[in-house]
């Protein structure tokens, strides 16, 4: 039974694959940018659920290391530098920057540390806009070139489009890993009862310090691709709605669930290009569906699932017990 | 040193209307854990709905009572039924982020049903420069200051010198036991968002004429206002009333003395700087959850 439910559940997963790939092949190029943002922003949101979803510390910061990210990657790609070095730079830049933001952390919780993070966010924003000798200030970075991967130039959407696909397997094994090491059960042991964890052993200051740091990481990696990708960036979209709007990525889809930022990333950035039919009105009706999803399920869509299997297995359960009572009664 | 006065009044006014908005926002938080991030929102909305009633043919002054009553139906009434009530047991983050997403509503639905673009927007205090001992000093900042202050100190007497203000604390410190003496906490808690709503109808009306009415000028506004009360302390009045002059005044005086590129530093780094050193704000008392 659990093998079965197990290769069903392989397939679906490496259906949903050929999937991503086979069908955009003959997306035009408007189409096939949509789904490369799509693919960014689900590793931005799975670095944030990470640092939420799984080690419990609510961060509003999200966005400014994708846009340290972005401005490492492009600052270093248009100075010639390949884009996989430029990207180790991205990372490494948001992961120390995570890593200290993850200070404040250690010592205030929850709606405290939102506030903290929510001011480092602005502050990153108005770096980014301030210090035009590195960032180009308001005129931004661009003509960002797109990198050549083993040989094969980039410079189309599709090829494009395959590395960000390729870069989100990699983060998704890499976190996939990561939440089923020790390391991922004692973020959730952070996120569960840090005073418990701390008597058993956790050292929850340093898995504090890393859940921020790998998060931000993600958000790096994110940024990385994402300069590349439009190749031209200024500060704008990396001010405070970005940090929200991943945030809400990340509740929407299901936050602590380790496919909740594939969906709520789905939702954030197809679900507007969706409603565009109905023009003006897209946003609007976008934040109502956010509205009433969380009214219905605050765990997000995957909290619903999650919750209807559960039922089923009870339901299940108590069928299996009825039958087991009434064999029991009629040998009696 | 002229100068220096002019930016004193000016930050005093623009701080005074962010106390307006920080008293709101902070009793929202008392009351029901609301961590109202479309507070910048609702400071914006209430001028487009006098705007919008004065178009249809309506005097300023009945505009003003039409659109503070439209706030009180929508930002409280509506909001706390149709937003809050069913969320609250959810816990503070999925409401927190919910009210985002109601941010991204309001701020759309104006730039959709009224105007993309910024509107003049008239003043209720008269707009031309007074003379002080020589020195010109702008009687629109001074009567904005007069008014906000007024209307704060109203609030505090409400609170703190009547019956339904001790009420409204009593619900808002410990609903259990305000409940077994006798408090319709249910309604306390009504009225705060009407309070609330009214706060941010009369922010509107002052801060409107200043700086126009456009879909967009809630978010600096509601993270002004943000700032002002965690700095000043998030679980009391008075810190949110300094938290918010404070903020105003640094603004001000940053701006012309620090840099205008980071003028808005400042006020985030004094943010952080309280939030890690003094987590209960300026003024507020600790709460045991907070830390």
């Amino acid at each position: 039974m659990s093998a079965n439910a197990r290769y069903l559940r392989l397939a679906a997963g490496l259906v949903a694959i050929a999937a991503l790939m086979v069908i955009p092949m003959n997306f035009n190029r408007y189409g096939l940018f949509i789904l490369s943002q799509w693919a960014v922003m689900t590793i931005a949101a799975m670095g944030l659920n990470l640092t939420l979803g799984y080690a419990g510390q609510v961060s509003l910061a999200q966005g400014a290391f994708v846009g340290v990210g972005a401005y490492a990657s492009a600052i270093l790609t248009t100075h010639g530098w390949p884009l996989p070095a430029a990207l180790g730079v991205s990372i490494l830049a948001s992961f120390i920057v995570g890593w200290l933001l993850g200070y404040p952390a250690l010592r205030v919780q929850h709606h405290y540390l939102a506030f903290v993070t929510l001011a480092f966010s602005t502050l990153a924003f108005l770096v980014f806009r301030n210090e035009s000798w590195l960032t180009g200030g308001i005129y931004g970075i661009s003509n960002i070139p797109r990198p050549h991967i083993f040989g094969f130039a980039t410079n189309k959407p599709l090829p494009f489009y395959y590395l960000c696909l390729g870069s989100l397997g990699l983060v998704s094994l890499a976190v996939w890993w990561l939440i089923r090491s020790p390391w991922g059960r004692a973020f959730m042991a952070l996120r569960e009862n840090p005073l418990r964890a701390q008597s058993l052993g956790v050292d929850t200051r340093r898995y504090t310090l890393m859940a921020f740091a790998i998060g931000s990481a993600l958000g790096g990696v994110a940024g990385g691709l994402y300069a590349p990708l439009t190749q031209y960036i200024d500060p704008v979209p990396f001010n405070l709605s970005l940090s929200l709007d991943l945030l809400m990525m990340v509740i929407v889809g299901g936050s602590g669930f380790f496919f909740g930022p594939f969906l709520g990333a789905m939702i954030a950035v197809l679900l507007p290009e969706w409603l565009r039919f109905t023009q003006g009105y897209y946003l609007m009706l976008y934040a109502i569906a956010v509205i009433l999803l969380l009214i219905w399920s605050p765990t997000g869509i995957l909290g619903i699932l999650d919750r209807f299997l559960a039922n089923r297995r009870t339901r299940v359960a108590s069928a299996l017990r009825a039958v087991a009572k009434s064999r029991l009664e009629t040998v009696q | 040193m002229s100068n220096l006065l002019d930016l004193l009044v000016a930050g005093l006014a623009t701080g005074a209307i962010y106390a307006l908005v920080a008293v709101g926002f902070t009793l929202l938080w008392q009351t029901s854990q609301t961590i109202n991030f479309a507070q910048g929102e609702f400071v914006m909305l209430p001028a487009f709905l006098m705007l919008a009633t004065m178009h249809a043919g309506a005097p300023f002054w009945l505009a003003i009572i039409i659109g503070i009553l439209l706030s009180m139906i929508l930002l409280g009434l509506g909001f706390k039924m149709l937003l809050v009530d069913p969320m609250l047991r959810h816990g503070v983050l999925p409401l927190a982020i919910a009210t985002m997403a109601l941010a991204i509503g309001i701020k759309e639905a104006v730039k959709q049903f009224f105007s993309a673009e910024a509107s003049p927007f008239p003043s209720i205090v008269p707009t031309n420069d007074i003379s002080v001992f020589g020195h010109d000093i702008s009687l629109q900042s001074l009567g904005v200051f007069v008014v906000a202050i007024l209307v704060v100190v109203g609030l505090t007497a409400l609170l703190n010198r009547t019956s339904l203000g001790h009420q409204m604390q009593a619900a808002a410190q410990n609903p259990t036991v305000a409940r077994i003496i006798g408090v319709p906490v249910e309604r306390m808690i009504l009225l705060t968002f009407l309070i609330n709503a009214v706060l941010v109808a009369l922010a509107s009306l002052l801060i409107t004429p200043i700086y126009l009415a456009k879909f967009s000028s809630g978010e600096v506004l509601g993270q002004a206002a943000f700032i002002a009360a965690i700095v000043g302390g998030f679980n009391q009045v008075r810190g949110a009333i300094a938290g918010g002059l404070l903020i105003g005044v640094l603004d001000n005086l940053s701006a012309a003395y620090v840099s205008t590129q980071y003028r808005a530093a400042v006020p985030l780094i004094v943010l952080i700087v309280v939030i890690l050193f003094r987590p209960q704000g300026l003024m507020g008392r600790s709460e045991e959850r907070t830390v």
